[in-house]
């Protein structure tokens, strides 16, 4: 672990939270009471983490599924390396994309390196969708794929050990 | 896993929507964001243990972005046949490093169907979690690490 990013009492913050924020009227005084810090050193550091960008932010994280969204789509494209930088902004930059990365091909069985998450509320809206990327890509795709999730079979998100 | 439908009325949705992001940093932050909903800190509170334990949200606090940390986040995926599916499973989902894992098909008869993310502390932790599920299941995984991101905003209003 990088301690210069991180020092022991940011971890035993990240410890203390990443199951989640205390639902209590004073959740950062009752995090500060566990740790034994301040409370005001606990809010200055996770504003701290949060500009650094550690924190991407702190919220609600909602099942996607149990919200309406049952449909979750991760289309897959074959685009050529020179274009890709220009074609994945052009992708990202369309309103229903949730996510948007460049990935390795794992050839021969994976020829994919461009990875664009859909969700909807149906299949069939999540294929419109990626037919509008499709078009969007017109030649600049050789190949393509969807794959629905069909089970969550976890999502705990990130859990560092004690 | 299909998630049982649970009714949510207005201002649920006002919660889950308006929430994914700028939970404020202060002595009482939820009394200042009931404030803005129009409902006491109590029933804020309330709402929110009741979307928890009903699995509508899924966490409620600061999401970490474990690159930052000198951590790493891996995709990763397994081509897993059917009749060894619950075992391979078992040894995946039991692995805390596993952040989620997800069933996938794909029309087109893709074999990779089994797709989870790695989460560790150190660069080192992915390959020591790939090697442990490998050597669990005698299967190949196939690490997918982002060489790129153009767009990540995991945002969705209410629909249900």
């Amino acid at each position: 672990m990088n301690t210069a990013v991180l020092d022991a009492v940011d971890r035993a913050l990240v410890l203390a939270t990443q199951s989640g924020l205390p639902l209590v009227s004073r959740p950062y005084h009752r995090l500060a009471g566990q740790i034994g810090i301040p409370p005001e050193e606990v809010m200055a550091r996770l504003s701290r983490m949060l500009q650094k960008g550690v924190i991407r932010r702190v919220g609600a994280v909602p099942n996607h599924y149990a919200i309406g969204y049952t449909a979750n789509g991760m289309s897959v494209w074959d685009v050529p390396d020179e274009s890709i930088d220009e074609l994945g902004a052009r992708v990202g930059a369309l309103d229903f994309v949730t996510h948007c990365y460049h990935r390795p091909r794992r050839l021969p069985a994976w020829p994919y390196n461009l990875f664009v998450m859909v969700h909807g509320s149906s299949r069939s809206e999540v294929l419109s969708k990626v037919a509008e990327i499709a078009a969007l890509l017109g030649h600049g795709s050789r190949s393509h794929d969807v794959l629905f999730s069909t089970a969550i079979l976890k999502k705990t998100g990130l859990r560092i050990a004690p | 896993m299909r998630e049982p439908a649970l009714l949510v009325d207005a201002i649920d949705r006002a919660i889950i929507d308006g929430l994914q992001g700028d939970f404020p940093i202060c002595e009482r932050p939820y009394a200042e964001v009931a404030g803005r909903l129009g409902i006491s800190e109590e029933d804020l509170l309330a709402r929110l243990q009741r979307l928890l334990a009903a699995r509508v949200l899924t966490r409620f606090g600061p999401m970490f972005q474990v690159e930052r940390m000198g951590g790493a986040f891996v995709l990763a995926a397994m081509c897993v046949p059917d009749a060894d599916w619950q075992r391979v499973r078992a040894i995946v989902d039991a692995l805390p490093e596993v952040a989620h894992n997800y069933r996938r098909e794909s029309e087109r008869n893709c074999p990779f169907n089994m797709w989870f993310v790695l989460a560790t502390e150190s660069e080192a932790g992915i390959d020591a979690a790939i090697r442990c599920i490998e050597d669990g299941s005698g299967l190949p995984v196939f690490p997918f690490p982002k060489l790129k991101e153009y767009f990540v905003e995991m945002k969705l209003a209410v629909r249900a």
